[in-house]
């Protein structure tokens, strides 16, 4: 275990000095990809709060959506600092949170059932976004008011490594919370009500009660999240924050790095990341649309070989259960 | 303890439990027996809150429990076996005793305290507590124990023990027998216990129960239970399991 705690530090270290590394002219260019990397990162985090349960979501585009649009929108049209709209934010994702799974536990609505439904409320969202054009732009998106070169009571800053450092700083933070739920009773009452919730009941594990915390912790964490992407693009944009591309896109990312381990999603969303910004490099925005038909034949390869992903699968090569002697 | 009346579970059309009556003291082993699709099953799911209740009452300490849910009832201090063990694979033997131990306890249980009240339902019953140990290589009778310690971690007043002894070899048998006899007295926990092998239980139960195609034919002590002609012939056929 000490080399995999040297080794950590040593990537921390590595991490933490980067956007002082003299990269020539690419420099601003790999700090943009990174801070991409924290923040999805930390969002496919969240969703596999879920979905390592078998909770699958396919919506959670709705909830970063939310998050995103009730920041800029708070900020655009009564100037309430973001620090504030955040915890607005996080709270709007977990009322619509317990709105679509209250009912969902209540009438028994999981596996591919929950998913749709899940995948259903996405899109709602990404069309009322639309919709709601006076207020949120339409589809042309919301640019975030200005309030200069760097404001922290906006939540602005034209330098990029604040972001950087902020985005790493929210990375870990989630990592800390997948850890953190690892490691209690919660994590192993999840477990059991994902394999059989009569026999979890039976034990007294309040199977509704704990569907519904696990939900609206990833739901308000990806809305932090969609917070945080939000402030640093300076704009949003209801195809990148809602919708079924975007919910998918997080769900792929997870699924290829893997679900059950904590740096899974981390290493999934590097990679898909990577994959799409090498297609965009290589062959231009026009060819965009191919990533997604990668990642989409990538998805089905991994469910069918590789269930715990990429790095769950590394992973579980080197540590494995001992038998019971019973 | 327990008091069940009028009792009926119907499955759609199908008359599973009808209007059945029983009731549990508080200290004893009651044997609830019954041959195949009897509804011994079916009564205590309906008891533990996993299937609702058709009709009836169903009272534990005197609070009505029909309508609650399961995990209601199992803060409770009334915990049941699974016929069919249904562990949780994915989670080790301990993590599936200590689960059951701080979440379903009766009275507040820390993850420190479950873990520890884990280890010893573990040594009680003779499974590995080694935390790294998984249910998905125990045998038939490891498995039974499992369900035995998941329920007893949660420190019931009444276990619902179903069939327990299936699939078990006669050595294995009488131990858990016994077992069952030590968890009554070392633990103080009263038992309802359901057995399709007539055998082994009449030696251990204080009181029998006995059901046939839903109804109560029978109730009484062992002994005059072994002699009734009703259950002797609700048993036609199966004599093997009276012997
Ligand atoms: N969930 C169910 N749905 C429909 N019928 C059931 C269900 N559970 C049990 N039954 C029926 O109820 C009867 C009693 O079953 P059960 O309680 O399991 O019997 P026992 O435990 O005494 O062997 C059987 O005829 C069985 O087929
Ligand atoms: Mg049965």
């Amino acid at each position: 275990m000490t080399t995999g705690r040297v080794l950590a530090a040593l990537v921390l270290a590595a991490l933490g000095v980067a956007p002082f590394v003299p990269m020539g002219g690419m420099g601003e260019y790999v700090i943009f990809v990174m801070v991409q990397v924290f923040i999805w990162s930390f969002i496919g985090n969240a969703w596999s709060l879920m979905g390592r349960f078998g909770l699958v979501s396919l919506g959670h585009g709705a909830f970063l959506g939310v998050g995103a649009y009730t920041t800029t929108l708070l900020w655009n049209f009564y100037g309430l600092t973001p620090w504030v709209g955040v915890i607005v934010a996080m709270a709007a994702a977990v009322v619509l949170a317990l709105v679509v799974a209250y009912p969902c536990s209540r009438f028994g609505i999981v596996g591919h059932y929950f998913g749709l439904v899940t995948l259903a409320v996405g899109e709602v969202i990404r069309l009322l976004l639309i919709a709601e054009r006076d207020w949120t732009g339409g589809s042309l998106g919301l640019t975030l008011k200005t309030a200069g070169d760097a404001s922290f009571y906006a939540v602005q800053y034209a330098d990029k490594r604040v972001f950087y450092y902020g985005a790493f700083v929210v990375w870990l933070l989630g990592l800390w919370v997948w850890h953190r739920l690892d490691r209690s009773m919660a994590r192993a009452a999840m477990e059991a009500i994902g394999e059989d919730e009569t026999a979890a009941a039976s034990v007294g594990i309040h199977v509704s009660r704990f569907k519904l915390a696990i939900t609206s912790l990833s739901a308000a964490l990806t809305a932090f999240g969609g917070v945080v992407y939000a402030q640093y693009i300076a704009y949003v944009n209801p195809e990148t924050l809602a919708g079924v591309g975007v919910s998918l896109r997080i769900v792929f990312a997870v699924v290829l790095g893997g679900m059950y381990s904590l740096l899974g999603p981390t290493v999934g969303t590097a990679l898909t990341i990577s994959l799409s910004e090498y297609l965009r490099v290589k062959f231009g925005v026009h060819f965009i649309g191919m990533a997604e038909t990668i990642y989409g034949l990538i998805l089905v390869v991994f469910i069918i070989f590789l269930p715990s992903g990429i790095y769950g699968s590394l992973r579980g090569l080197l540590v494995r259960r001992t038998p019971a002697r019973a | 303890m327990l008091t069940v009346s009028g009792l009926t579970k119907r499955f759609g059309g199908f008359i599973a439990l009808n209007k059945v009556s029983f009731e549990v003291i508080e200290g004893e082993i009651l044997g609830l027996i019954g041959p195949n699709g009897s509804g011994k099953t079916t009564a205590f799911n309906c008891i533990s809150g996993a299937l609702a209740t058709s009709e009836g009452s169903i009272r534990f300490q005197g609070e009505e429990i029909v309508g609650m849910t399961p995990d209601a009832i199992c803060h409770r201090g009334l915990a049941r076996t699974f016929q069919i063990p249904r562990p949780f694979r994915k989670l080790s033997i301990l993590e599936n005793v200590a689960v059951a131990a701080h979440f379903g306890a009766t009275v507040r249980t820390s993850e420190a305290e479950a873990r520890h009240r884990a280890v010893e339902v573990l040594g009680l019953v003779g499974l590995p507590a080694d935390p790294e140990a998984d249910p998905t290589l125990l045998g038939a009778g490891g498995l039974k124990k499992l369900e035995l310690a998941r329920a007893l971690a949660t420190r019931p007043k009444l276990l619902l023990a179903d069939e327990s002894l299936g699939g078990l070899d006669p050595t294995e048998m009488a131990s858990a027998a016994d077992m069952l006899r030590r968890v009554r007295g070392e633990l103080g926990v009263t038992i309802v216990w359901v057995e399709h092998i007539m055998a082994t239980l009449m030696r251990v139960v204080d009181r029998v129960v006995v059901l046939d195609h839903g109804e109560k034919i029978a109730e009484g002590p062992p002994a005059a239970i072994a002699e009734d002609p009703r259950v002797i012939e609700a048993y036609l056929g199966e004599k093997v399991v009276l012997a």
